[in-house]
């Protein structure tokens, strides 16, 4: 399989007046084309930042990297204005998780999508509507000819998020990133909308990037797994490995205090304490002050310990623990 | 803290909810003659707490949760029904007052930020309530740093904080402790850990347990976290577009539900295990918009199983899997005329 998208010891620091947040501090992995990547993470994680990183989403003046982002080989960081324009959108594409702030109120839905068409393929106002006719067909939104007219505030969540990802998906993107698109959705409504984001995946042979904190999610959508925390991808592997068999505390500590019903009258095996601020770089590991196998050697940065089928865990136990 | 002794009994409920229901009107454009149209947030719902139980309400966006939590606590005053607390009736001449109510009823709220005052410290916050109602100042204070201290945060760290110095996790502790300043008999959780991490929602969990236990309390819990609710409750009600569907002690509502939207719902959890991913999604479409509801069954637009028995007749709660489980669909009701009735069971 050819990468199509290829991060390597990618940082991300906000620098203010006050203070200095490390947000990302050196992940790496790869992405191959048509493979879904799930990134799981709790809020401060980064998971969020790194994608928006790829796009260069975030607020120019305040963001510094290090690193690198290799999209089809071109090196996306410290792109110009112009170029990342002409990418955005056509060659990757994101989708958000509030779908109405995504939209302008004032265009209806088909304008906008017909915008995005003429502008990354040149072709005409009617071209495009129909185009555009055609992509809320294939995300099913039911009567998508009427659809078209209809301003964002005139459909419900589940219709927006939908007309959202046909934006996404006008110019036919290689890579989607998707940040917690359903998180904002009603039960019933997320799943047909993960159900149509993994079948368009498919159909399209789409590279995704999934960023969400809901292990059930990452669960359905994903082929590979990618656990943050503070900042790192603490464990990684083909996604059955890993929801089954983690070896990383953290990852461990999370799936553990995931509820489900089986855990009725049982106490949570919960993970004490709160994810630290990130004002200062990490030194050693970052979860080490939650962590009950805690060990001097854990004021060093973890190695990366890599085994298995293509599995990595940043953990001085990783290596006894993977052969268990 | 003052505790309120128990005065119906172990036997009486501590809440009894009897046909409790809400419309709000909407604004309409000036020379509109049409009739005035109405959200019908809460339609005529009942229920029953046990003392010392748990009762879970789950339900989509719309349906109704928290109003209901609103309209018990008198935050909404209710267009019909009455709350009876521990035997009496609220707001009646010879019942409880409101405000003897709340304190024996007490909420927590999603937002842990927005439900706490910024300019005071959390000891202030969590004194506030009781020195209201009587308390005296520095009493109310040492109460307060005992209460921090119950719900795992410090006093002598945490007291003098102001809630932006703290994280979401102990901001909703502090919630916890400022709604059982009071010495409450309920709490009212409505989404009160949804907003949290799940490594720290699993710590507020194990918390309201112990606290349960210390405080002898009943809680009503809302979420729309189907997985969280079978965790904690001992009662589960389900919501749809203002109405209960379905109503039941936990382990039926989550092994032998009837009604097809709780199904619906259930199937709808996304899988944990990486070989059984879904497949199909149980139902299509949104949940309507609550103004103007569908006529009959507010369910059969999404439904599978809608004939026209379920436009025209609006389902009443009718036995369902066992005494204690009530579900409002026609094909639970021999007698109602839909063709699936005995399928259903």
């Amino acid at each position: 399989m050819t990468t199509l998208l290829s991060v390597r010891d990618l940082h991300v620091r906000f620098v203010g007046r006050d203070r200095t947040v490390h947000a990302v501090n050196g992940i790496s992995y790869d992405l191959a084309a048509g493979e879904v990547l799930g990134i799981l993470g709790e809020s401060g994680s980064g998971k969020s930042v790194t994608l928006r990183a790829i796009l260069g989403l975030l607020p120019p003046r305040r963001t510094r990297y290090a690193g690198s982002v290799l999209f089809e080989g071109q090196e996306l960081l410290g792109l110009s204005d112009r170029a990342f324009s002409r990418l955005r959108g056509k060659s990757i594409a994101m989708i958000f998780q509030e779908p109405a702030t995504s939209f302008d109120p004032v265009y209806t839905i088909g304008r906008q999508i017909a915008e995005a068409v003429m502008r990354h393929e040149g072709v005409t106002e009617t071209a495009a509507l129909a185009r555009a006719r055609e992509l809320l067909e294939l995300v099913r939104i039911p009567s998508a000819a009427e659809r078209l007219k209809a301003y964002p505030h005139e459909m419900s969540g589940g219709m927006r998020q939908r007309a959202m990802i046909a934006l996404a998906l006008s110019c036919r993107p290689k890579l989607l990133l998707a940040d917690e698109p359903t998180t904002a959705l009603d039960a019933t409504v997320q799943i047909q909308v993960l159900l149509l984001l993994a079948q368009l995946q498919k159909d399209l042979g789409l590279g995704v990037i999934f960023v969400t904190h809901d292990v059930g999610v990452a669960v359905e959508v994903s082929s590979r797994l990618a656990v943050m925390y503070a900042g790192r991808v603490v464990e990684t592997g083909p996604l059955a490995d890993v929801v089954r068999r983690p070896v990383h505390p953290y990852t461990q500590g999370l799936l553990a205090s995931t509820v489900h019903g089986s855990m009725r009258g049982r106490r949570l095996d919960a993970i004490p304490g709160a994810p630290p601020a990130l004002s200062s770089a990490p030194v050693g590991c970052s979860f080490a002050p939650r962590c009950r196998f805690a060990a001097a050697e854990c004021d060093a940065t973890p190695p990366e310990h890599r085994f298995g089928s293509g599995r990595m865990a940043r953990c001085v136990l990783a290596a006894e623990r993977a052969a268990a | 803290m003052r505790k309120v002794e128990d005065r119906g009994g172990p036997a009486q409920p501590l809440l009894i909810v009897n046909g409790l229901s809400k419309h709000f009107p909407l604004k309409k454009p000036l020379l509109d003659r049409s009739p005035r149209r109405v959200v019908r947030a809460v339609d005529d719902i009942s229920f029953t707490l046990p003392k010392g139980g748990t009762l879970g309400v789950v339900g989509e966006s719309g349906c109704g949760k928290s109003t209901t939590a609103r309209l018990l606590m008198h935050l909404v005053d209710p267009d019909r029904g009455d709350v009876i607390f521990d035997g009496e009736k609220v707001g009646a001449h010879d019942g409880m007052t409101v405000r003897a109510m709340r304190r024996q009823m007490q909420m927590v709220f999603q937002d842990s930020y927005a439900s706490l005052n910024p300019r005071l410290t959390i000891l202030e916050t969590i004194a506030f309530g009781p020195v209201t109602h009587g308390t005296q100042p520095r009493a109310a204070r040492e109460q307060a740093a005992d209460l921090l201290a119950r719900v795992g945060l410090d006093p002598v760290q945490f007291q003098r904080r102001y809630p932006h110095e703290l994280s979401g996790g102990q901001r909703q502790r502090v919630n916890i402790a400022r709604a059982l300043a009071l010495g409450p008999r309920l709490l009212i959780l409505d989404e009160a850990v949804s907003a949290l991490d799940k490594s720290v929602e699993a710590q507020v969990l194990n918390l309201l347990a112990e606290l349960k236990e210390q405080f002898d309390l009943t809680y009503l819990f809302i979420s729309h976290d189907l997985n969280v609710v079978h965790y904690i409750s001992d009662e589960v009600m389900v919501m749809y577009l203002g109405k209960v569907v379905e109503i039941g002690p936990v382990e039926v509502i989550y092994g032998d539900a009837r009604h097809p939207y709780t199904r619906a719902l259930l199937a709808s959890r996304p899988s944990m295990d990486p070989d059984v991913k879904t497949r199909e999604a149980p139902i299509v479409g949104d949940p309507p918009n609550p103004i103007d509801p569908p006529s009959g069954c507010r369910f059969r637009t999404r439904c599978t199983f809608a004939e026209e028995v379920c436009a025209r007749l609006e389902p009443p709660l009718v036995e369902g899997a066992a005494a204690d489980h009530r579900v409002a669909c026609h094909m639970n009701d021999p007698a109602s005329g839909h063709s699936r009735t005995r399928l259903a069971a």
